[in-house]
């Protein structure tokens, strides 16, 4: 059965703003398999941090559409171009978030901490020089520092003070950011993980990971993560083996396209 | 910008201890009718701020909330009560003007019904 989302013929554009691309598309067809859980989970207060183009706030809004019953969007862009082009694409598709310009979710941290209860992120994961980072325009939608970790460093912290207890998160990461250490750091905070979705193309190895708190994982600062037949490591060794055998496929292919 | 979003929004300077709520410089308020959901308006009213939420309305020129919170039953009851949050809440938009750090007295600009909550380098 299909759902409606962003049509890319009503996505507005700009030179300084990211197209929608693979990460995008990975990110709306894991929010598509999972929209019976989403209206289950019933969101109140849904969030997009760095909207871009405005595809995945918009196909968001219309795959829930009338069922997200009085669900409300907010929507943030460090890049101010990426927050017209999103006000743009929401209008073409007759939906509607609340924009605001800022870095993350500064100036939201603090009254709306445990309040959203969805929260989706493309963050810009490129391996880059850490001096790219943070540049103006359309390098902050792709520039990541080390190992494309610096902005996902900073946003996962956010993210865990945003979430409300029975907050999800739905973040885009690639293989060189290391989302099995990403998914046990979560861990330590009481969130357990999975990926919904995986995707390889020749220049990168996608995985759509989601979060989510769980009441079995006691939140630890200690690291205790050595036993990896405990019951809730079991799930991080099954997203390490995914991711590494996402991995040797995705190498394969690029073997298979450069010999 | 909505009434609901000036709710959750404080100022993000270095320093500044609260910097809740942040005081609003009219230039253009707009109203867009939206459909009216008493769940959502029941789930989100423990997490408004009424004070500033009533402050606020009444500087965008609407008048019509109570001063104080409202006690949650009229939640269940008073469609009168939540017709006027949500049209509060939900329907009148800051399009032009300014939140102001009640702090600092910084103003954060709003242009075509978005805040700029951007700092400059030496606010971080």
């Amino acid at each position: 059965m299909s759902y409606k989302i962003a049509q890319i013929r009503l996505v507005s554009s700009h030179p300084e703003v990211y197209e929608p691309c693979d990460d995008s598309f990975a990110l709306v067809d894991a929010l598509l398999s999972d929209r019976n859980n989403l209206l289950e989970l019933k969101p109140m207060l849904c969030m997009e941090v760095g909207c871009g183009s405005g595809y995945v706030i918009t196909s968001l809004m219309l795959m829930l559409g009338e069922e997200a019953n009085g669900a409300q969007f907010i929507a943030t862009d460090i890049n101010h171009h990426a927050i017209k082009v999103t006000q743009e694409t929401m209008e073409a598709h007759g939906v509607y978030a609340e924009l605001i310009n800022t870095d993350i979710a500064s100036g939201l941290e603090n009254r709306l901490a445990g309040s959203v209860d969805l929260l989706v992120v493309n963050p810009p994961y490129v391996p880059t020089p850490e001096d790219e980072v943070g540049r103006e325009g359309i390098a902050s939608a792709w520039a990541g520092g080390e190992n494309g970790r610096s902005v996902i460093d900073k946003i996962l912290p956010v993210a865990e003070k945003l979430l409300s207890k029975r907050g999800w998160l739905y973040m885009v990461t690639l293989t060189a950011n290391n989302p099995s250490q990403i998914c046990r750091q979560m861990m330590k905070k009481g969130y357990a993980s999975k990926i919904v979705v995986q995707r390889s193309t020749v220049e990168e190895s996608l995985h759509i990971i989601k979060f989510w708190k769980d009441n079995d994982i006691e939140a630890d600062t200690n690291d205790v993560i050595t036993n990896s037949k405990a019951v809730p490591l079991g799930i991080v060794d099954s997203v390490r083996s995914q991711i590494q055998r996402l991995s040797f496929w995705g190498s394969c292919d690029i073997n298979t396209t450069t010999n | 910008m909505r009434l609901l979003t000036h709710n959750m929004l404080s100022s993000n300077i270095k320093g500044v201890t609260k910097g809740f709520p942040l005081k609003i410089e009219v230039e253009k308020v707009v109203e867009k009718q939206v459909e009216i959901n008493h769940d959502f308006l029941r789930n989100i009213f423990p997490k408004i701020d009424w004070k500033a939420f009533s402050d606020a309305a009444r500087t965008m020129g609407y008048v019509e909330l109570p001063e104080q919170a409202p006690d949650p039953s009229v939640l269940e009851s008073d469609l009168d009560f939540l017709t006027k949050f949500h049209h509060a809440l939900l329907e009148l938009h800051l399009e032009e003007g300014a939140l102001v750090c009640p702090e600092t007295g910084r103003k954060f600009p709003v242009n075509k019904g978005i805040p700029n909550m951007l700092l400059h380098e030496d606010e971080v």
